[in-house]
């Protein structure tokens, strides 16, 4: 999916004109007149080009036509004005699709319709009578960025089904088009494995009630399909990793206290053949279950102090001449997993620290940039891996459960990643970034207002034409956005002081 | 002066109540933090809980009123209580019929509630309100007493956090002995409805979370410069002009609305009609209020504070407050008069004029102390007392015996407080709680360090500090995001003001707070999480 070519070039000649300008995000071309249509909801009707590769019987229009057709008109009753006295505005009655190469049944395949039916529902606008217009209007768009990514962290807190379901939803509101999975973590696993039922069974926060069974994986997979969304698991190792430790006897670093153990346990093991026994099973099932070509291993954050403390360990370190070297410990571990992944024939995404740490690591592997000061200020680490040769993902900047006082976007949104020193083909290897909602103190209670419209200003970013970067009109075009998305259900959070025609409802 | 007269009595009935408390408070002490099991919040004065266990079955437990009760079956609020708490108890959960366990150990089939002195079921709380009560849980009936119907409610609130399910799913209480009374009188939580509307519905959550913190006073800033939303019946224009749209108002029925749903958990509203600043959206409804501001010598076309130098302003204001003091039945009202921005009566020729005449020179902190008096006057006229913020007793010479000044200003708060203190005036602590000013990670700790009674005084001042106020401020907040914004970080302040002072253990608060969010929860609100953990019934789950 990455490195898509599928643009999709869309011709809307529609009616009536007015403020056609409340988009988010912003498209690369868009021309609109003052000539405006009026929309009749009970005769609109979304069409095939009748020499269109996709027609009637691919699910994922078909099914995007029908949500559309609800966001666009809502499923409650209203009384249709009729068309009768013409007057000044004119009728549109369909919207064409032409799709060139179809894929209605793959994986990641028609984000291009898909995002275009978004960006059409943002152009209809309701007069203050209640009739639905739009306004003639010529857009040909593309993103920018292949990659945009949303991460969400099911481990320091659970989220229910329903929560993640809503956040693939309000993701192609903004055109996302990567669900960054961050499964399991030290605090819980629930991903529920059915090669090793004990993970959950051992690992999880209640074996009955936090988990993510088979068929909850495949609904999220499946929905987030409809939406032209990747989904990328990440079973993040060998750090961050302790609640694999009761449901894999003998997976963790035991910790030492001098010479005995100190019953607290570190890192996967890298010393043991069993641990590779294990992963390489693991990941076989990791790979058929989740269809994406990457796969995101983690690799950050590994404290080596429980590794130092063990003897087993240092005496495996002395038969391989690592010396003291903890890092090369570390390389030796993610070269094997990554070898075992490839060996399925999956890509991976890892965090920075295995880039940093010098691991050695095939040239199509992607590194997530996340760390803000160190070792090196962000830009230059995206420097450092693009001049390495790597592709790289930005995330560094993009850290929404960071909160502070006031309006952050504006932060969130002025960043460029493509602002550091480098060569053309340096920039190119840059595939995107990522908006990151990690989960210390983020459940189903304030995800989505902490997320929305927060993440909007990523998703702009990773969009829009990299020379759209003015606050005052990003303001007046995500104020009314974020007002569209409270009319659509989501419990998107305030901007700044003012209100929104339909509010958000307690129930 | 006549309002000398006004102010003080009440106020002195208010010291020996406190007064009264402390003596309490030394009394209980240490007790509460020994029992590890108990996760009440906020913690009562003294709880002592023995291993003998009893159980409740939904199907066989009621609540009912003692025979020597003062109040019975015609107490509305304590029956809408019952109700309430009957569900809070065993609602939420999946029933579990003749369990087993049950018929092995003792039931408890009853709460038995006793009302001592008059219940006032039908009035409305007050600052000087009972809210003691003491909780004996033994079987067959346990035994609830209170002087009046508040600490009646109280009590229901800490007898249904005793309860919990154990192992096998049976409804379980230990036996236990509790006295409790609030360390402080008003314990209070600002909503800012002008910066952005909150519907009815939410502020009837945020009621609904206050009890269950044992929160006595929603302080309502109702207007403000983005909008007014309260709908006047004197002066229907400053809604009608005023708000953000004509859905975004409160009608005279809204507010009556709230004030019962207030004053059945036993909670004062206590309305904020913030002037002369903060008034912009005023001035749409109301022509010739707000001063003219001026570029040179022509109008500049802006507005600034309200115009203190016309009869007219204060025949408005006293039309409108006479209103106001009837619409809202709590002793107090709050009158802003905070920072009021002196640039555009300083442009004004008329205002000037006026300055001169009166020999104010150019402190404008003198002309803003002459509105405030005026108004001041006018609400003691009607038998009310007033709340202002602390500029108003920074900027004035004199000031009305008895006028509550809210502290809110962080810097230095501790020498405010003691200041306003000294000088004899009622204190309401919010300069470290003010909640929309959010950080990552688990700043509740930081609400919870604070001691009110921290700066430097005679016993005397420390006695006006009549409690304090977690405060929402609206620019970032609306019903999307005031819930887990506020609740469990507001928790933290909730058990400040009610708890003994030497209830202060961060990690006993952490244990009992995890638990306390996830019982708010389980109630319908969406309170959001301390840390890293989980709750048995999750929010959308």
């Amino acid at each position: 999916m990455v490195g898509s070519t599928l643009w999709f070039s869309l011709l809307l000649a529609a009616a009536f004109a007015g403020r056609a300008t409340a988009l988010w995000p912003w498209p690369q071309y868009i021309q609109t007149s003052e000539r405006r249509y009026t929309i009749f909801p009970h005769s609109f009707q979304f069409q095939y080009h009748v020499s269109s590769a996709a027609q009637v019987g691919c699910s994922v229009l078909d099914e995007a036509f029908q949500r559309y057709r609800d966001l666009l008109f809502g499923s409650v009753s209203f009384h249709f004005p009729q068309p009768m006295g013409k007057q000044h505005t004119s009728e549109k009655n369909s919207l064409v699709i032409l799709v060139v190469t179809p894929g209605c049944d793959q994986f990641p395949s028609l984000e291009s319709v898909e995002n275009c039916l978004e960006t059409f529902s943002q152009l209809v606008q309701r007069s203050p009578e209640g009739t639905f217009y739009i306004n003639k209007t010529e857009i040909e768009d593309f993103p920018r960025f292949p990659h945009r990514g949303l991460l969400l962290d099911t481990s320091r807190h659970y989220l229910p089904l329903a929560s993640i379901l809503d956040t693939l939803d309000v993701m192609a509101y903004n055109k996302f088009n990567v669900f960054h999975w961050h499964l399991v973590d030290d605090s819980s696993f629930p991903y529920e494995s059915f090669t090793f039922p004990d993970l959950t069974k051992k690992g999880s926060y209640n074996p009955a009630t936090h988990i993510y069974t088979a068929q909850d994986v495949k609904e999220v997979i499946e929905y987030a399909r409809l939406r032209g969304i990747r989904v990328l698991a990440e079973f993040d190792t060998p750090g961050h990793t302790l609640s694999w430790g009761p449901g894999v006897p003998g997976l963790l670093t035991p910790c030492y206290s001098g010479s005995h153990p100190s019953g607290t346990f570190g890192p996967v093991n890298p010393a043991l053949n069993n641990t590779y026994e294990f992963m390489s099973t693991f990941f076989l099932e990791i790979s058929s279950v989740f269809p994406d070509f990457y796969l995101h291993l983690g690799g950050d954050e590994v404290d080596f102090t429980c590794w130092k403390s063990n003897p087993d360990i240092q005496a495996f370190m002395k038969k391989k001449g690592f010396g003291e070297d903890f890092k090369k410990l570390e390389s030796f571990y993610i070269q094997t997993l990554l070898d075992i992944v490839s060996a399925y024939g999956k890509g991976y995404v890892v965090w920075q620290e295995v880039f940093d740490n010098k691991v050695k690591v095939q040239p199509d592997t992607v590194i997530q940039v996340w760390r803000e000061e160190m070792p090196v200020r962000y830009m230059k680490e995206m420097e450092l891996v693009t001049s390495a040769g790597f592709r790289a993902l930005l995330s560094a900047p993009w850290y929404l459960n960071h909160i502070t006082y006031g309006p952050d976007w504006k932060k969130i949104y002025m960043v460029e990643p493509l602002a550091f020193e480098g060569s053309p083909e340096q920039k190119a290897l840059v595939i995107g970034g990522e908006a990151c909602m990690w989960g210390e103190y983020v459940d189903s209670t304030n995800l989505v207002p902490r997320l929305w419209p927060r993440a909007g200003a990523v998703a702009e970013r990773l969009w829009s034409n990299k020379t759209v970067t003015d606050l005052d009109f990003a303001y007046k075009r995500l104020a009314p956005f974020r007002c569209e998305l409270l009319r659509r259900g989501v419990q998107a959070q305030p901007l700044s002081v003012g209100y929104c025609d339909v509010e958000f409802e307690q129930t | 002066m006549e309002h000398r007269g006004l102010g003080w009595p009440r106020l002195s009935g208010l010291l020996e109540l406190l007064a009264a408390l402390a003596v309490q408070a030394v009394r209980a002490s240490a007790v509460a933090a020994a029992s590890p099991d108990l996760c009440l919040w906020p913690m009562p004065l003294s709880v002592q809980t023995t291993p003998r266990v009893l159980h409740l079955s939904p199907d066989n437990f009621f609540f009912s009123h003692s025979s020597t009760s003062k109040a019975g079956p015609s107490c509305s609020l304590l029956q809408e209580a019952f109700r309430r708490y009957y569900d809070y108890i065993f609602g939420f959960y999946k029933w579990h019929h003749g369990s087993a366990d049950l018929r092995v150990g003792v039931e408890l089939q009853q709460l038995q509630v006793s009302v001592i002195l008059d219940p006032e079921c039908d009035t409305f709380p007050k600052i000087s309100s009972d809210e003691s009560y003491t909780l004996l849980v033994k079987g067959p009936v346990a035994s609830l007493t209170a002087n009046r119907v508040w600490g009646v409610l109280r009590g229901l609130e800490t007898f249904s956090q005793l309860i919990y399910q154990d192992f096998y799913g049976t409804f379980t209480v230990n036996e236990s002995n509790i006295v409790d009374s609030p360390r402080f009188p008003h314990r209070g939580i600002l909503i800012d409805t002008s910066r952005h509307f909150l519907s009815v519905k939410s502020i009837f959550k945020t009621l609904d979370a206050m009890a269950f913190n044992k929160f006595n006073v929603l302080h309502w800033h109702i207007v403000d410069d983005q909008s007014f939303p309260y709908q006047s019946v004197t002066f229907p224009g400053l809604s009608k002009k005023g708000s953000y749209s004509s859905s975004h108002v409160y009608t005279p029925n809204d507010v009556r609305m709230v004030i019962e749903y207030a004053r059945l958990r036993g909670i004062r509203v206590v309305p904020e009609f913030d002037s002369p600043g903060h008034t912009q959206s005023w001035g749409e409804g109301q022509k010739d209020l707000l001063t003219p501001c001026y570029n040179g010598k022509e109008p500049s076309g802006a507005f600034g504070p309200i115009n203190p130098i016309w009869n007219t302003t204060y025949s408005f204001l006293s039309k409108l407050f006479k209103e106001i003091s009837t619409v809202f039945p709590d002793e107090f009202i709050h009158l802003g008069g905070d920072e009021v921005d002196f640039n555009c009566w300083a442009s004004n020729p008329e205002i000037q004029d006026f300055m001169r005449d009166k020999g104010f020179g150019r402190n404008f902190k003198k002309l803003e102390s002459f509105y405030m008096q005026a108004v001041l006057d006018m609400i003691s006229a009607i038998n009310k007392n007033s709340i202002v913020w602390q500029e108003v007793f920074d900027d004035a010479s004199k000031l009305m015996p008895g006028t509550v000044i809210q502290v809110w200003k962080v810097e230095d708060y501790t020498q405010e407080q003691s200041k306003v203190t000294e000088a004899g005036f009622p204190v309401i602590l919010s300069a470290p709680w003010y909640l929309d000013w959010i950080s990552y990670g688990q700043d509740w700790k930081r609400y919870y360090a604070v001691d009110p009674l921290s700066f430097e005084g005679s016993q005397e001042q420390k006695k006006l500090v009549i409690g304090g106020e977690a405060c929402l401020w609206g620019e970032y907040v609306d019903a999307t995001n005031l819930t887990p914004r506020l609740w469990p970080r507001a928790s933290a302040v909730g058990e400040r003001l009610w708890s003994h002072k030497d209830v202060r253990s961060l990690e006993d608060a952490y244990r009992r707070l995890t638990i306390h969010r996830c019982r708010m929860l389980r109630r319908g609100i969406a309170a959001e999480p301390v840390f890293t953990g989980y709750c048995d019934h999750e929010d959308r789950m």
